[in-house]
């Protein structure tokens, strides 16, 4: 597959193990190295130490949902060249508008295309 | 009647005029005479002589004048006594007439003075009558409106343009009444402000946003939403009352508002929670399907994974093909329970929506009908009108294809539901001619609507089959009906009596801002008539209220429905002596609520009254030693019968309340509770306003001045 020079990152953010593992798998066969953060604060924390190419958000996280890490992950200077994909199953046009508006690069409304998906990430990350 | 005056010039220049003229008769004479006879008379004219002549000159004046004074005084004084006659019919006393003597001139004049009278007179009379007929029909009119009105579903209350409340109905009533004694039902009332209801702001508004429509001449109302103090939500609908109708809509005063309430609660908390249930599901729909299609779509793609890893996605797609369905259930649940209240279905007697089926096949179908076991005390919730359509359409089917001459009804409960059962004898149903007339749409058989038997037993979340009663030899369908869950529901009739007291339209006319209480007629204004019962006769020495009642007056009319009453615990012992005069025993005021709960809401009823009472300083003595531990004020003014009546009859030894009430002719009962007591002392003011009136006491102020040099009087005594 995809083994020349440094593998992109992917961080897939998300708290539903049935959605992660099927996402772990996918980035993982498209050659991406891949990380999982199971709540948005993990997700900030890994930004910083895994410094991942492009996040896969959730939107619904308990504490701190994906609205506001998209945010924090915009407004710092040291993470906001990370591409942020939004995952969520909210998908009223004003929510869209929101995850936009936030910063995110893309909004993915819940159920998806995996072929379609993987397209897009390779398609932002130039791979 | 007095003397004409006639001035002494008027007399006196006649006599003058006499005496001149004798002069000149005289000197005329003279000359006239030869020298010798002017000699002789000369002679003839020595001083007695001459003073005989003066003198009979002099009387000779004096008679004229007297004469002719006689002669001025009767024409004068006869045309003063007519112009005073006519003042008098102009003034005072329209039926007087003048006095026809005197002068043919002056007898023509009294005539037709007289004449004009007669015609002023029936002229009068004319527009009296004509005014009379007016306000009859006026009266009519108002008397219609309101019983109209008070029949509505729908809450109205009108108000003038201050916000005072002219006419409210039972609906309204109901709606804003509130819980008895929670206090709230004090708040609606005739006279009361509005804005004790609504918030004044959005009236304001709604009436703002009214008068611009005016002004662009469109189709004037407005509406919005409000919270009342219980958290209920109201749809208002507001609509101007305009002023006189003889200038064009934009120009007219607004002279008040109608407000149309109704109560949306459920169906805000039904929409909002539909949309919830709507949303969780979308959501939780897209979650469980990505997970399952991402899961479903790496197994295609990927053919060679290896078996561990092709378990673990099948059981994520098993996992939340499940998850899914448990939720689908749930929400569909949900739902239907939401839709049920959704559907605009009446509480309705059965025994009432049988009668109108009755009536509607017998005026269709000419087929007898029969009531047999009914349970009179089930209550359903039915679209009446469907039900009596499907239960027509029915008979009618079996009239024309079974040649059925009788329908009978029967309606028992059966667990949750009603039983409803259409039974007749003869011919029984194929099972599937019985399907296929639950399935036809009514436009079968003369029935004109495109629902079905089945239809409308969905609508109301019930079942209907047909069945076979062999023994008894007959048929009958089955409908399972929803009954109506609790009847307190109902609005009871006769709670509020005499309907012409829920509306008062000659509060269009008042205007407190601009009037100074003091200054205002009796009549005119808003009374509480209250009265106490206490353990004793010293609030000084502990003695405490065990009960308040209060009626209200409003324009000169006691309100049967508006009252206020309620028991107090005083935290204290009952003196035996005093549970013989008030009959309250220490049972009855055990759990009421005590004086710090009850005074705010007194107050709040007697908001903007004037307060009265019989001997009122005592009960006001009481209120006042409150005011420190409940922060309640009572600082309106009072008014108290027994210092009035002793105004209007000083000779009287007794005022007590029963003497008076016995005088003025009023019927007591109910004396000794302190509501029926407050009743009493309403109905013995509302007599003693006219007879102060006889003593000039027309106004609060002359009636407050009053009471008080009475009162100190009797304390000087």
């Amino acid at each position: 597959m995809q083994g020349s020079l440094m593998a992109k990152r992917v961080l897939i953010a998300d708290d539903e193990p049935n959605i992660v593992m099927s996402l772990e798998f996918l980035m993982e066969q498209a050659g991406f190295e891949v990380k999982v953060a199971a709540s948005g604060q993990e997700a900030l924390d890994l930004a910083a130490s895994f410094r991942p190419d492009l996040v896969l958000l959730d939107v619904m996280f308990p504490v701190k949902s994906g609205y506001e890490v998209c945010q924090r992950l915009k407004s710092d200077p040291a993470t906001r060249a990370i591409k942020v994909v939004m995952l969520s199953a909210k998908g009223r046009d004003v929510e869209v508008a929101k995850g936009l508006e936030l910063g995110a690069d893309a909004y993915v409304v819940k159920p998806f295309s995996t072929r379609e998906l993987v397209a897009k990430v390779r398609d932002m990350l130039g791979a | 009647m007095t003397r004409p005056r006639i001035s002494a010039a008027t007399v006196l220049a006649p006599a003058a005029a006499a005496l001149a003229l004798v002069g000149a008769a005289a000197g005329a004479l003279w000359a006239d005479l030869e020298p010798a006879e002017r000699t002789a008379a000369a002679a003839l004219l020595t001083p007695p002589r001459v003073g005989l002549l003066v003198l009979f000159a002099l009387v000779l004046a004096g008679v004229l004048a007297l004469l002719v004074h006689r002669l001025l005084a009767r024409t004068i004084g006869a045309a003063e006594r007519i112009a005073e006659a006519a003042r008098l019919i102009a003034r005072a006393n329209p039926t007087h007439r003048v006095r026809i003597d005197g002068a043919p001139a002056l007898q023509a004049v009294a005539g037709a003075i007289n004449d004009l009278a007669d015609e002023r007179s029936r002229l009068l009379a004319d527009v009296e009558v004509a005014v009379a007929e007016a306000k009859v029909q006026v009266e009519a009119e108002r008397k219609r409106l309101a019983a109209l009105v008070s029949e509505l579903e729908q809450s109205v209350l009108v108000c003038n343009r201050d916000g005072r409340i002219l006419l409210y109905n039972a609906a309204a009533r109901a709606l804003l009444g509130g819980a008895a004694g929670s206090g709230e039902a004090d708040l609606l009332g005739l006279g009361r402000s509005v804005f004790g209801i609504i918030d004044r702001n959005l009236i304001l508004h709604a009436v703002e946003t009214m008068g611009h429509q005016a002004a662009r001449n469109e189709r004037e109302s407005a509406h919005f939403v409000t919270a009342t103090r219980d958290g209920r939500r109201l749809r208002v609908n507001a609509a101007p009352v305009l002023g006189a109708d003889n200038e064009p809509t934009s120009r007219r005063e607004l002279a008040g508002y109608v407000l149309l309430l109704s109560d949306v609660t459920e169906h805000v908390d039904a929409d909002a929670k539909g949309v919830t249930l709507f949303q969780g599901l979308v959501e939780a729909a897209r979650a469980a399907l990505a997970n399952i299609r991402a899961a479903v779509e790496n197994l295609i793609e990927h053919p060679g994974m290896d078996a561990g890893q092709r378990a673990r996605f099948t059981a994520v797609i098993r996992d939340e093909a499940v998850g899914l369905s448990d939720r689908l259930h749930r929400v569909t649940a949900e739902v239907t329970e939401a839709l049920k209240t959704r559907w605009p279905l009446e509480e309705m007697r059965g025994e009432d929506l049988l009668t109108l089926a009755c009536g509607r096949i017998e005026r269709r179908t000419s087929l007898m009908t029969k009531l047999e076991s009914v349970d009179p005390a089930l209550w359903l919730r039915v679209d009446s009108f469907s039900l009596a359509q499907g239960l027509s359409y029915v008979a009618r089917r079996l009239r024309d294809e079974f040649g059925v001459r009788e329908v009978r009804f029967r309606l028992v409960p059966a667990d949750a539901h009603a039983q409803l059962d259409v039974l007749w004898r003869g011919a029984p149903l194929a099972p599937e001619t019985a399907f296929a007339w639950q399935s036809d749409p009514f436009t079968v058989g003369g029935e004109d609507s495109p629902l079905s038997l089945a239809q409308v037993i969905e609508r109301h979340g019930g079942e209907a089959w047909y069945q076979r009663d062999l023994p008894a030899q007959t048929a009958y369908f089955r409908l399972l009906l929803p009954v109506a869950a609790g009847r307190a529901a109902v609005r009871p009739r006769g709670a509020l009596p005499s309907r012409p007291e829920f509306y008062d339209f000659d509060l269009f006319r008042r205007s407190p801002a601009t009037d100074a209480l003091d200054e205002r007629p009796l009549a005119d204004l808003a009374y509480t008539v209250f009265d106490t019962e206490t353990t004793g006769l010293n609030p000084a020495e502990g003695d405490e209220i065990i009960a308040i009642g209060a009626v209200r007056i409003v324009n000169g009319r006691l309100l049967q429905g508006e009252t206020f009453e309620s028991l107090v615990d005083p935290q204290r012992s009952l003196p035996e002596a005093s549970i013989a005069v008030h009959g309250i025993t220490p049972e009855m005021l055990r759990g009421q609520p005590t004086v710090e709960e009850v005074l705010p809401r007194f107050q709040r009823f007697v908001e903007e009254t004037v307060l009265v009472g019989h001997n009122a300083a005592f009960d006001m003595r009481f209120l006042q030693l409150k005011e420190a531990q409940t922060g309640v004020r009572f600082d309106q003014p009072v008014l108290d019968t027994l210092l009035l009546s002793a105004v209007v009859h000083p000779a009287q030894s007794s005022h007590s309340l029963e003497e008076i009430a016995v005088r003025l002719g009023v019927d007591v009962v109910g004396r000794h509770t302190a509501l029926g007591d407050a009743r009493v002392t309403a109905e013995v003011f509302l007599r003693l306003i006219p007879l102060l009136a006889e003593h000039e006491i027309r106004t609060l102020g002359d009636a407050r001045a009053t009471s008080e040099r009475t009162y100190y009087a009797r304390l000087t005594y």
